[in-house]
């Protein structure tokens, strides 16, 4: 059985990962999703070796000097976490709030430090020392001076109906370095993307869509939007707009379960998504958003004929 | 040379994962096999597979195989599901236009483990 060694304390690990095994010996380490995707619980090792599991989706810097992924990191041998703060933390200012929708908050931050992103990236947001959740990055450096970030309200939520209670312009908060995959890359300009988003899923779309528009991509850019009912979609005026100046740029708002009015699709969005893009051979896909839609999207996608390395996803 | 290296190793393999992994979802004799696993973890489990059962460079023991599929075998895991994989590793590298003597080369090698993949 291999062993967890922190501060000079060597804990026995069991069938634990690194995360869960501190954090039941007293040690808080922050930590979100639980799932190795918003590397809120990034550690480093000083000494022992990390399996590639507990390494993927960081950056080759961060992997050469020994950081990890403490709640996906299940070693076969001794480990030892190094005891300095995994995560960098920045402050920046709440520069504004405004409702997109009944259950979506728009939140707009100034980072205090210089801040490198891609849009569709996405940072994690200190409510506290130990409380910490994702938000995907609506906005785009080359266009913007503000960071965006689409909240919804999920009720029962320890952090985000407190953002739609407390936030407001002239806080000052903490978030992290920008993470994640999910964001345009040029050098294809003619290659055809496909967006799918539920909910506030539209929030790195919306980003990688400005941003594929803004560097001057000539192929299809098409989105789909879906929720169940109307009033869960939004920037449905805006996106309308987009779509008019850009003739590449298409947008197609789903409904799933309530009435339907004209301009807009009836059905789960993924249903319409197949039903309309039948051959995706060729494709670069972006699904984010309900969890259940990105994996039957991911799959989807790929019998219809994308490339497992051309499919980009965040669930949440 | 390996059939591996033959075909152009790692770059090859990404192309074949593609082909092959479509292939196995679309069939109705083994694609309940693949429920509910994740397409991205997946993906890399498909090319440790085509890897190894071309000859490249990994680290599985029979042992590994045994247990790799044991929950597997569990759900009846039988020599027609492994005859099915079989023919759509054949079907995609002629797909890919690998030659036929070193088509037969990864179908031998793939074969060998039919023993361990089924727990007999
Ligand atoms: C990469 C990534 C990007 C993301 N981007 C966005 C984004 O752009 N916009 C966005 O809105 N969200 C995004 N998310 C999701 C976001 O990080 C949060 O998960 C979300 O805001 C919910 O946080 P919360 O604190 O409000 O809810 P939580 O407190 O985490 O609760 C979530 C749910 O679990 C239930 N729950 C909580 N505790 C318990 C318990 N003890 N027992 C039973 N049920 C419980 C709650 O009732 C609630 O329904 C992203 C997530 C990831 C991983
Ligand atoms: C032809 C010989 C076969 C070889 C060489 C082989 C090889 C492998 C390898 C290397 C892995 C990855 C193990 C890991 O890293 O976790 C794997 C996983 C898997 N194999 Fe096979 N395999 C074979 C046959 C089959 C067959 C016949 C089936 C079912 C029809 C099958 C279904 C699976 C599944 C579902 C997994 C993923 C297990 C999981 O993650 O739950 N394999 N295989
Ligand atoms: S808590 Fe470990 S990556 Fe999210």
């Amino acid at each position: 059985m291999s062993r967890v060694i922190y501060d000079g304390q060597a804990i026995e690990r069991g069938d634990l990962s690194v995360l869960d095994c501190l954090t039941e010996h007293g040690i808080n380490i922050p930590s979100s999703c639980h799932s190795g995707l918003c590397q809120t619980c990034l550690s480093r090792a000083a000494s022992g070796s990390i399996p590639a599991r507990a390494q993927t989706g960081l950056k080759e810097t961060q992997i050469a000097q020994n950081y990890f992924l403490a709640c996906v990191c299940y070693p076969e041998h001794d480990i030892e976490v190094a005891m300095e703060d995994g995560v960098n933390k920045l402050p920046a200012l709440v520069s504004g709030v405004k409702h997109l929708s009944a259950d979506i908050l728009g939140v707009h931050l100034k980072p205090q430090h210089p801040f490198n992103y891609r849009a569709g990236q996405f940072i994690n947001f200190f409510k506290d020392e130990n409380t910490v959740r994702s938000y995907s990055l609506a906005s785009v450096p080359e266009l913007d001076d503000e960071l965006f970030l689409h909240v919804r309200k999920v009720p029962g939520g320890q952090v985000s109906p407190w953002m739609f209670e407390h936030l407001k312009p002239g806080d000052q908060v903490q978030i992290t370095e920008p993470a994640g995959e999910c964001f345009y890359v040029p050098g294809k300009p003619a290659q055809n993307i496909l967006l799918v988003g539920t909910g506030s899923g539209l929030a790195p779309l919306y980003g990688i869509i400005r941003d594929a528009l803004q560097q001057g991509h000539t192929g299809k850019i098409v989105l789909y939007h879906g929720s169940t009912s109307f009033g869960g979609l939004y920037l449905v005026d805006e996106l309308r707009t987009l779509a008019q100046k850009h003739e590449n740029f298409s947008y197609v708002p789903c409904i799933s379960e309530s009435a339907v009015p004209e301009g807009y699709a009836s059905g789960m969005v993924l249903d319409v998504v197949l039903a309309r893009q039948a051959d995706l051979s060729g494709w670069r896909v972006f699904l984010c958003g309900h969890p259940e839609m990105v994996k039957s999207g991911r799959q989807e996608a790929f019998l219809a004929g994308a490339s497992m390395s051309e499919i980009f996803a965040d669930p949440f | 040379m390996s059939v591996y290296d033959e075909i152009g190793g790692e770059a090859a393999m990404n192309a074949a994962v593609d082909v092959f992994y479509r292939k196995v979802l679309k069939d109705d004799r083994i694609k309940h096999f693949f429920d509910g696993v994740d397409m991205a973890r997946q993906a890399a489990k498909q090319k440790a597979f085509l890897t190894m059962a071309l000859g490249g460079p990994n680290n599985y023991t029979g042992e590994d195989m045994r247990k790799g599929h044991a929950h597997l075998v569990a759900r009846g895991l039988n020599d027609s599901h492994f005859d099915a994989v079989m023919e759509n590793l054949g079907a995609t590298l002629k797909e890919l236009n690998v030659p036929g003597h070193l088509i037969a080369q990864a179908a031998a090698i793939a074969e060998s483990t039919r023993k361990d993949v089924l727990g007999k």
